[in-house]
């Protein structure tokens, strides 16, 4: 066991490095820093992307190595967005009123700024008064802080509930999509107090930046992205290479037997919940500000359910599958539905990917499940060599997870 | 010139005939000529009065002439006329009396009687009596409808005229009830109004409340003395209360000019900006104005230097509180109706409450139905297999848009409905049957992934569903008996399609009762939820059981869909928005057994209709605060109402 961390773990050093070279090869070639080969709204789609991926590395996590399929975790993600994004309209706004109001015979009191910035932000909600949750939206500080303690305290709270009443398996996902569902429905009220169905929008409007062109900006954002995409990959590497990662791993395979070896599961999967809530909350912090507005369709349960669709493809319990998963799946779904794939013509039918690529995208995510349970990552596998036993025959233990008449024969 | 010669021939003639015609009704025009033309509202009432009380066939006739601008004077012989505009300014006449043609002239010859609003009106008041008593029930009807709507103190006595002569006993009972509300409302005498309103202390109309409640209409109005006698007080409010809050007292006075108006932020900032002398106002730099206290300053020395108005302090404010009586006063000047109407309002309303109460159970129990047809297939198969099939809501829609197919092809509302429920089953049971046969059979060791794999088939199918039956919502009419509501009272009511649904979902319970107990199916499928593989080694095949059971569920959806698409409009979405609730049915319910889901689905739907009922404008936060209520329950029952006992619970 003298091997280095990274000698045990190949892919940290190959993903670090491929991830440093593509954002260099992006600013050498963006219209800010470079050639301007790469136009401003495709940086923005890349850095965005590089978020995805590490709300996907929060997911692998989740479920791919601790067996808990969240159907949750996008709305953590969106949380994260909510709170940066109180902080950029209300900061904003109030640099817009102030410079509004600086033109009047008397100088505006702080009060009348607050009462012009609620006018401005809620009278599309016909209100005008701040809730108390934006208490701390003019603290840049305070809001950073809850990108990570409210979608974490959320994660706390429900996952102590469901895992201490032995919430699990099919079970948990149904009360994870149940509990994404009533945040969607709660944030889509006019009185939520975050605009209802409008979102928060101008988001890509950086309080403070206001003389750097979008084209600067858009890179920025994909650096900070791709530097918390590596530190999330690191953490996450760290995490499932040591002895917290072969319990976890055991939780997900029996979850009985774990306990009766003394772990205390709950204790484990909460870690893991919540942790990956925060993780999630970070990624929907800086994929925000890059889409420019956050809404509750957001969060509905259809996205969280996404995102567990691209880990599957990408390949589960292997962190570089989360990423080629979510960055496959997001990039060939942007180019199928945005109209640049090219329609077949059959002769008596046109198909027309808009309206056929969610069937292809349903279906062989049937046949991934069926028939390549490894995802595109275990592509891999078949380079590195490495097999896995060939589990099929009866069951020689008193359940499913245990050994199989082939494996024993061995 | 040839055409007036003809013109005035005309005219000639038919004032022959209008002299040889002179009738009884006429002659009653004619006492009243003068006030007719002269057209007042104050002096008209003896000639309406005289047309009405004479007895005659016609009255009611000329009345309506008279009313809708017909009538006409011939100011060369005087005589009033019932005229018709026809092309070119020419009229024709008839005659009240005979109703025969009286010859047609031209407008310009004749005086058009022109009624104003106010005779109008009186017209209509004395109309009524004709009409509550005409031969006809439909014009009865009429009328007492539009008595209805517009209740007027004129009407009671033609209204209680007409009760003696009713046959009707329906019109009858229905000019008895409004009598009343006219009493209510109108009559002169206390005793009567009274009477009138404990009688209807059990009647649970809207129209008894809209008469009752403007007798308990109060307004809150400040005096500087004592209040007098003379006013029916409804309370006494002390400034600061509750009730009222010292503001909104304040306003009062304020608004009765009572007491100077308080100076405000916004007129403390209108007045600073008017008084701006050189860069500052009384002493203070303008610069410095950002913040209250230096406001104040400035004010304060502008009221010095008497240019503002001074500031009133809370004590002073408190002090001409305190000088004033704050009253609610009834509209009504009568003590003893008030009394009596607000008794039997509380006393109504309470009865309003419990039929409320009646009704939100009655549109529970069908959203239960519901919810218990489009769960029911899910709880069976969750049971039996362990796997939740997301696909579900889609087979919901499947069946709903079979339905729709069926309508397109057989235009017979009933018969297609007859026909597509069982085809909704076939087509839903086949692929229910395939999708296990193709997809579940193979991850049966995989709950998680299965859980996917049906959720890819689910977008699938909605984007083929999307592809097919495009974007737009499909009707599917149900059949005319199926048209309309079982009205109990005005507020007890249920659509009769939500009553069918309510026997299908019955009889879809005792079906699945009959087959789980009494069927060799239901033995296997019972045997395989508790032990899949002691089952298997008593003989019974698991595969299709599972295959069966999984069929079934599916077609059960479908039936469901066709039920669902009769009263909501079948998108490619509805599935979407029942999977949830009837995920939650499950989880609430229990797997396995038909009495958890019904135990589910029954607390699902009242839980969501009592939390609407608290708070009715939001259905939203209905539904968020249903499921965070789901998630605590679990805390309690974390295997749902009914449990499965035994070894089948443990994994």
């Amino acid at each position: 066991m003298q091997r280095t961390f990274i000698y045990r773990n190949p892919s940290l050093l190959i993903f670090l490095c491929g991830l440093a070279l593509f954002t260099l090869a992006v600013t050498v070639f963006s219209e800010a820093f470079g050639a301007g080969f790469i136009s401003t709204s495709f940086v923005k789609t890349l850095g965005k992307t590089l978020c995805l991926c590490l709300v996907a590395i929060a997911m692998d996590l989740v479920w791919g190595y601790c067996g808990i399929l969240s159907l949750g975790h996008f709305a953590f993600f969106g949380l994260g967005g909510y709170m940066i994004g109180m902080w950029l309209m209300y900061e904003r706004t109030r640099e817009i009123v102030a410079g509004a109001m600086a033109e009047a015979t008397i100088p505006p009191t702080d009060a009348e700024i607050v009462a012009a910035i609620g006018n401005q932000i809620f009278g599309v909600v016909g209100a005008s008064e701040f809730p108390v949750i934006w208490v701390f939206a003019d603290s840049l500080a305070i809001q950073l802080a809850l990108v990570v303690l409210v979608p974490g305290v959320l994660a706390l709270v429900f996952g102590w509930l469901a895992f201490r009443s032995r919430v699990t398996g099919v079970y948990l996902s149904i009360l994870t999509q149940a509990m994404t569902l009533a945040l969607a429905l709660y944030l889509f009220q006019n009185d939520s107090g975050l605009r209802g169905n409008n979102g928060l929008s101008g988001l890509q409007n950086i309080p403070g930046l206001d003389h750097l062109p979008q084209s600067v900006v858009s890179v920025w954002f994909l650096w900070a992205s791709a530097v918390a995409l590596g530190l999330g990959y690191l953490l996450a590497t760290w995490l499932v290479s040591g002895k917290f990662g072969s319990v976890i791993r055991g939780i997900r395979d029996n979850e009985n037997r774990v306990r009766f070896l003394g772990y205390s599961v709950e204790g484990y999967k909460l870690a893991v919940f919540t942790l990956t809530a925060c993780m999630a909350g970070i990624a929907g912090a800086l994929y925000y500000p890059q889409a420019g507005i956050i809404n509750p369709a957001e969060i509905s349960p259809i996205a969280s359910i996404y995102l567990a669709v691209w880990v599957a493809i990408g390949g589960r319990g292997r962190i570089y599958g989360a990423v080629i998963g979510a960055t496959f799946v997001s990039l060939v779904s942007s180019w199928f539905t945005g109209g640049q794939a090219p329609d077949i013509d059959l002769g008596f039918y046109t198909i027309n990917w808009v309206d056929w690529w969610l069937i292809v995208l349903g279906l062989s995510f049937v046949l991934v499940t069926l028939f390549a349970p490894k995802g595109i990552g275990g592509l891999v596998d078949l380079w590195t060599q490495r097999r896995s036993p060939d589990r099929h025959g009866a069951d020689l233990g008193p359940d499913p997870g245990a050994l199989r008449e082939q494996e024993a024969l061995e | 010139m040839i055409r007036s010669i003809l013109a005035s021939l005309a005219f000639l003639a038919s004032t022959i005939t209008a002299i040889a015609q002179a009738g009884p009704m006429q002659d009653v025009l004619q006492e009243h000529a003068d006030i007719i033309i002269e057209s007042s509202r104050t002096s008209i009432a003896p000639a309406i009065a005289a047309i009405a009380d004479s007895r005659l066939p016609q009255a009611q006739d000329v009345l309506q002439a008279w009313q809708a601008k017909e009538m006409w004077q011939r100011p060369s012989d005087g005589l009033f006329f019932r005229g018709e505009q026809m092309d070119g300014k020419i009229i024709r006449l008839t005659d009240f009396d005979s109703g025969e043609p009286a010859g047609e002239a031209p407008s310009s010859e004749l005086e058009q009687i022109k009624p104003n609003s106010g005779i109008r009106a009186l017209i209509a008041i004395a109309l009524v009596q004709f009409q509550l008593s005409d031969p006809d029930p439909a014009k009865r009807a009429d009328a007492l409808i539009s008595i209805e709507r517009d209740p007027k103190s004129a009407a009671l006595a033609p209204l209680r005229a007409s009760i003696e002569g009713e046959t009707d006993a329906v019109l009858r009972a229905k000019k008895l009830r409004l009598e009343r509300l006219l009493t209510i409302a109108f009559d002169e005498t206390e005793a009567a109004r009274i009477a009138a309103i404990e009688a209807m202390s059990t009647d649970l109309g809207v129209d008894v409340r809209a008469t009752l409640n403007p007798l308990v209409v109060s307004t809150l109005r400040v005096f500087e003395d004592e209040i007098p006698a003379s006013l029916n007080v409804a309370r006494i409010l002390a400034p600061g209360s509750d009730a009222l809050p010292e503001a909104q007292a304040y306003e009062l006075l304020v608004a009765e000019d009572l007491a100077p108006a308080r100076i405000g932020a916004d007129h403390i900032r209108e007045t600073l900006a008017a008084n701006i002398d050189a860069g500052s106002v009384a002493g203070v730099a303008v610069a410095q104005l950002g913040s209250e206290a230096a406001r104040g300053r400035a004010y304060a020395a502008l009221v010095a230097a008497d240019k503002a108005a001074p500031m009133l302090s809370e004590e002073e404010v408190g002090a001409l509180l305190d000088a004033h009586q704050f009253a609610e006063i009834y509209r009504e000047p009568s003590a003893a109706v008030t009394t009596a109407a607000s008794k039997v309002l509380t006393r109504i309303e309470m009865r309003v409450g419990l039929n409320q109460a009646i009704d939100l159970s009655l549109d529970a129990l069908s959203l239960a139905s519901i919810y218990f047809l489009a769960a029911i297939g899910l709880a069976i198969t969750f049971g039996v297999m362990g796997v939740i099939n997301m696909a579900h809501g889609e087979f919901i829609m499947m069946g709903a848009y079979t339905g729709y197919a069926v309508q397109q092809i057989i235009p017979n509302h009933t018969a297609s409905i007859l026909v597509a429920i069982p085809l909704a089953f076939a087509v839903t049971f086949a692929a229910g049957v395939a999708m296990e046969r193709l997809v579940i059979r193979w991850l049966y060791n995989r709950p998680l992934e299965t859980l996917l794999a049906t959720f890819g088939i689910s977008i699938a199918l909605q984007q083929l569903a999307k592809n097919i039956f495009g974007t737009q919502a499909r009707p599917l009419t149900s059949p005319d008996w199926l048209n309309g509501a079982w009205v109990v009272n005005d507020i007890v009511s249920i659509s009769y399609i939500r009553i069918a649904i309510f026997f299908l979902a019955l009889i879809f319970l005792g079906v699945f009762l009959f087959i789980m107990r009494r069927t060799r199916l239901g033995l296997e499928t019972r045997a395989v939820t508790q032990n899949r593989r002691m089952a298997a080694s008593m003989g019974i095949n698991p595969n299709r059981v599972n295959m069966l059971t999984f069929g079934l569920g599916s077609g059960i959806a479908g039936i469901a869909g066709v039920a669902i698409g009769l009263f909501a409009k079948v998108t490619s979405e509805m599935g979407t928005d029942y999977i949830v609730q009837s995920f939650m049915t499950v989880v609430v319910g229990g797997v396995g057994n038909v009495f958890g889901t019904l135990a589910g689905a029954a607390m699902i739907g009242f839980l969501q209709k009592g939390i609407e009922w608290f708070n009715p404008s939001n259905t939203l936060a209905a539904q968020t605060y249903m499921i965070v209520f789901i998630i605590l329950f679990i805390q309690i029952r974390p295997r749902g109402i009914v449990a499965l006992r035994g070894r089948a619970a443990g994994d």
